[in-house]
């Protein structure tokens, strides 16, 4: 299936992949993100289970702390 | 409103989503700022500006020459000075109408409770994660509003959060201290940016305590200086939030 992240097309995704298998897939630190998945964050409790589609647009935001 | 508040509040009193009494709530207004940094700064400047009634500043540090290049509410010869005794003159300077309270402590577990109650609107601009969650979870037992903003490199975030029941706090947001969270001065942050979000945290303040349009609670304005873009999206309550579940 396809996956749009940050823009990007992204082609030949495995069907049923959620979005613990996705930032797996990505190597990306799943402490230091949030993910967002059509204009809605994903509760990191819920990364595992939650299932993508296909079509879906995800935006990977970087956790900032300054100030 | 006296004659003399009518002539300085003017241009907010002509807009039909703050008008008269939308004044008469802003002038009446209590709010806590923690962190009185880049985004403290412009925030407080601009709600002393709106006559924003009480306003306490919560910050333990003292200004560093590095804060200068962001931080616009000092001057030179503050460096050295409290920073929260030194803003706290600016903004009386800026509009003696109102109250400031300097706190020149740092915030912690223990003293989050008591720092933060009697306030209508707390605003989160500090640059830790752990004193953000002590701010995230104070606001929770307090239910008080918090807006909350973050800067790093050319990014910049807010969000408000209303500590209901059925809405996403901080923490639904950032579970945990991110791995080798980056400081400002770590990594670096672009001064102007600074004015950007401080000035946000403000305008949804403003709204807040208003009612005026609608405001970000329960969604997260992402700001991307380096592109000049911006996208504002929903937040979700987790579940199983470690503060508010």
């Amino acid at each position: 299936m396809n996956l749009v992240i940050n823009g990007q097309d992204y082609h030949d995704i495995p069907v049923g992949i959620t979005v613990a298998g996705l930032l797996d897939h990505l190597e990306l630190p799943r402490k230091k993100i949030a993910v967002e998945r059509n204009m809605e964050i994903v509760p990191k409790s819920t990364f595992d289970s939650a299932v993508l589609s296909d079509g879906d647009r995800l935006e990977i935001i970087h956790f900032i702390g300054g100030g | 409103m006296t004659p003399h508040d009518i002539k300085r509040y003017a241009r907010h009193i002509v807009l039909k989503e703050i008008g008269g009494p939308g004044q008469q709530a802003l002038l009446s207004a209590k709010v806590a700022i923690i962190g009185a940094g880049g985004l403290g700064g412009p925030a407080g400047l601009y709600l002393a500006a709106a006559g924003c009634g009480q306003i306490t500043l919560i910050d333990d540090d003292i200004v560093d020459a590095s804060n200068l290049q962001r931080q616009v509410q000092f001057v030179h010869t503050d460096v050295g000075m409290d920073k929260s005794i030194v803003m706290a003159d600016t903004l009386k300077d800026l509009n003696p109408d109102i109250k400031v309270i300097p706190k020149s402590e740092r915030l912690d577990a223990q003293n989050a409770s008591s720092l933060l109650s009697g306030h209508d609107i707390i605003l989160d601009g500090t640059d830790s994660f752990e004193t953000r969650f002590i701010i995230n979870e104070a606001v929770l037992r307090l239910k008080l509003p918090l807006v909350s903003g973050a800067l790093g490199r050319f990014d910049g975030q807010v969000a408000v959060f209303d500590a209901g029941l059925e809405t996403p706090c901080y923490r639904c947001l950032v579970p945990e201290t991110p791995p080798g969270a980056e400081t400002c001065a770590e990594v670096g942050v672009v001064g102007a940016l600074a004015g950007v979000v401080g000035s946000m945290m403000a305008l949804e303040t403003i709204k807040l305590i208003t009612g005026a349009g609608e405001t970000l609670t329960g969604r997260l304005w992402i700001f991307d200086g380096l592109r000049a873009e911006s996208r504002t999206v929903a937040l979700s309550k987790d579940p199983l939030c470690p503060a508010c579940h």
